[in-house]
């Protein structure tokens, strides 16, 4: 412990850096707080006004709807489904693809490294991607979830990488032992790449979970719709009976008249969150790692 | 198997291979087939969903739109037809001004944001404070937009939106605003909701720059009698400049992505439209939802072209300063 005196101006901007701190952390808290404590108010009363930190008029009712909505409960399995097999399938087929990529005895290599990174400076663009996808047949299809997403550039890059520093002798005994490359792929240097391995593929996941816009396009099938695509209709129509709730309910809460669309949505929505409040302590660091490997130059 | 012909043996370089290499590809490529199979899928798959969309741009030199012939070349060819029209379009103007605007306040004011707080943050000394501040600020990156959009409409609403609340708290207002379908807020909204969601997420690069600092210099100009923030503007901010050069240079690459996704969930009234319509969005509008696809993949062609030209020189820029995007 260094023992000095701190000059005024120093104290001065200290006190003002905490200040700001606590100020910009609130504001990132305090707007799911404040849904969190609207989804616990009963939804005539929060239109009265003045529900910020603290529920007035205590209720479960607003879960208890939210629950009982098929479409929200099918959204939700959509969601967790397409999330673990579509995060599964991409982490292992780009990792396959950039273990390939890092043999230098690979006929073609530069060639395809340059087909590859071509995608990442131009695309065809929305449209042209829509046509294909409807002429694949791709269209009210769980697949397009799944097969488009399967090969990330960006993340091929970053296993390359990784696996190219993985010690090159354990592949070398490996051989002599006659192993095969896939052999070596999967019992050598998949069980070395656990870090990298879960950093990208929770990157992966949370993207499956927050994905909206592909499901929005190309999924008409009102029981194929992940949860997220649900949520963004209810907030854009505010209308209580696009949801797949029971006819009963309905008229329970037309009579009712103690919910409203914010009330609902606001604990729709805290139930979308949850997953990845839950995860992300635990995963936190993965996270941080992974932004650092990705901005590192190979 | 020797080992001292190559650095990597591998079951296909015995010591025939020199010979092999010349004489017969074919032969060659087949007794490294296991390797091709592993890049083979990653191939096809890159083919179809990145390189036919590539060739359907050709669509944007047709007349191709949901009433014409479903198939994409049985189409008459009409040259530059929708580039013309676009740029004679009646809302041109509004669109262009609108991309570029919310590009440039999105570079001015989203990209130095993180720097600002990761200088803040590296002065705490408190680890456990700063690791708390840390986990709030990273969290909103992860939510989607769906999320972040619910919760500004919950919170600038006029049924119970904090935000009115503390402005009639605070006595600024009479009757609260409905500030989402007011256009002269949008940019506004807009610009601090991606800050609030990035901001600390972007952090991690500059932290991580700024640890790498010598902490050497701060010891000597402490000796000096400098102050924190004569530390941070002639010692911290001078030796991360070339990581923030390099993320500047990148970040002007992607100029004309004014926004997509926190555009259409912001923007979801039609009133705002004059204000909130940038290429991207337009092109979805046009092409998905009024199925103009021909006029609409030029108009995407057309922003693709300017976004390779910039993206290939903020890459050659980057290079020159020492860093490249692969």
């Amino acid at each position: 412990m260094r023992l000095k005196r701190v000059s005024f101006g120093d104290r001065l901007l200290l006190y003002f850096i905490y200040a700001f701190l606590i100020l910009l952390s609130f504001s990132a808290l305090y707007p799911f707080w404040n849904a969190f404590v609207v989804s616990f108010n009963e939804g005539m009363d929060t239109s009265r006004g003045g529900i910020t930190f603290w529920p007035r008029v205590f209720t479960w009712d607003n879960y208890d709807v939210v629950f009982q909505d098929n479409k929200l409960i099918n959204g939700f399995l959509i969601s967790f489904y397409r999330t673990i097999v579509g995060t599964v399938s991409a982490t292992l087929m780009t990792a396959i693809l950039a273990y390939g990529m890092t043999r230098s005895f690979l006929m073609g290599r530069k060639f395809y490294m340059i087909f590859f990174i071509f995608t990442m400076y131009f695309g065809g663009g929305l449209i042209p991607n829509f046509l294909l996808i409807r002429s694949l047949g791709l269209m009210d299809n769980f697949l397009v979830f799944i097969i488009p997403g399967l090969i990330s550039v960006w993340n091929m890059i970053i296993f390359r990488t990784f696996f190219k520093g993985l010690p090159a002798g354990l592949e070398e005994s490996a051989q002599v032992d006659g192993c095969s490359t896939w052999g070596i792929f999967f019992r050598i240097i998949l069980p070395l790449s656990g870090p990298v391995i879960a950093t990208l593929g929770l990157f992966t996941a949370i993207a499956h979970w927050n994905d909206w816009f592909v499901p929005s396009i190309y999924i008409t099938n009102p029981d194929l719709l992940p949860v997220q695509t649900i949520l963004r209709r209810l907030l854009n129509s505010n209308i209580i009976e696009l949801s797949g709730l029971p006819n009963d309910v309905i008229s329970k809460i037309n009579s009712a008249r103690t919910f409203t669309s914010k009330s609902l949505t606001s604990a729709t929505m805290m139930v979308v969150t949850l997953p990845i409040i839950i995860v992300y302590p635990f995963v936190q660091k993965y996270f941080v790692k992974g932004v650092l490997i990705g901005s590192l130059k190979e | 198997m020797s080992g001292t012909t190559t650095n990597k043996p591998h079951p296909s370089s015995s010591p025939g291979l020199k010979s092999l290499k010349k004489t017969n590809p074919f032969r060659r490529f087949w007794k490294q087939i296991d390797v091709q199979l592993m890049v083979f899928p990653g191939i096809l798959l890159v083919f179809v969903f990145s390189y036919i969309p590539m060739y359907g741009v050709l669509t944007a030199f047709m007349d191709y739109n949901v009433f014409t012939a479903h198939r994409i070349f049985e189409n008459p060819w009409v040259g530059f037809k929708h580039f013309e029209a676009f740029f004679n379009a009646p809302n041109f103007d509004q669109i262009m001004r609108n991309t570029i605007v919310i590009s440039l306040l999105k570079f001015f004011i989203g990209f130095p944001a993180p720097i600002v707080l990761a200088l803040m943050l590296n002065e705490v000394r408190h680890m456990v404070f700063k690791r708390i501040v840390q986990t709030i600020t990273y969290l909103p990156h992860f939510m989607s937009w769906v999320i972040v959009g619910g919760l500004v409409m919950s919170l600038l609403s006029t049924d119970n939106g904090s935000v009115n609340i503390l402005l009639k708290g605070i006595g600024a207002i009479d009757e609260p605003i409905n500030f989402l379908s007011l256009k002269e807020y949008f940019w506004t909204i807009l610009i601090s909701t991606n800050v609030w969601k990035e901001i600390g997420f972007a952090s991690i690069v500059y932290l991580a720059a700024i640890a790498g600092v010598d902490p050497h210099m701060y010891e000597a100009a402490e000796i000096d009698g400098a102050s924190k923030l004569k530390q941070i503007f002639h010692i911290t901010i001078p030796s991360i400049m070339p990581v923030i050069i390099i993320f500047m240079i990148l970040a002007m690459g992607s100029l004309l992505n004014a926004g997509f996704e926190d555009i259409l969930i912001l923007a979801s009234n039609p009133i705002l439209r004059p204000v909130s319509d940038v290429l991207d969005v337009y092109v979805y509008r046009i092409g998905l939802q009024n199925q103009r696809y021909s006029f609409a993949v030029a108009i995407g062609l057309f922003k693709a072209v300017i976004s390779v030209g910039l993206l290939t020189m903020a890459n050659y820029l980057a290079r020159k300063a020492g860093s490249s995007l692969w």
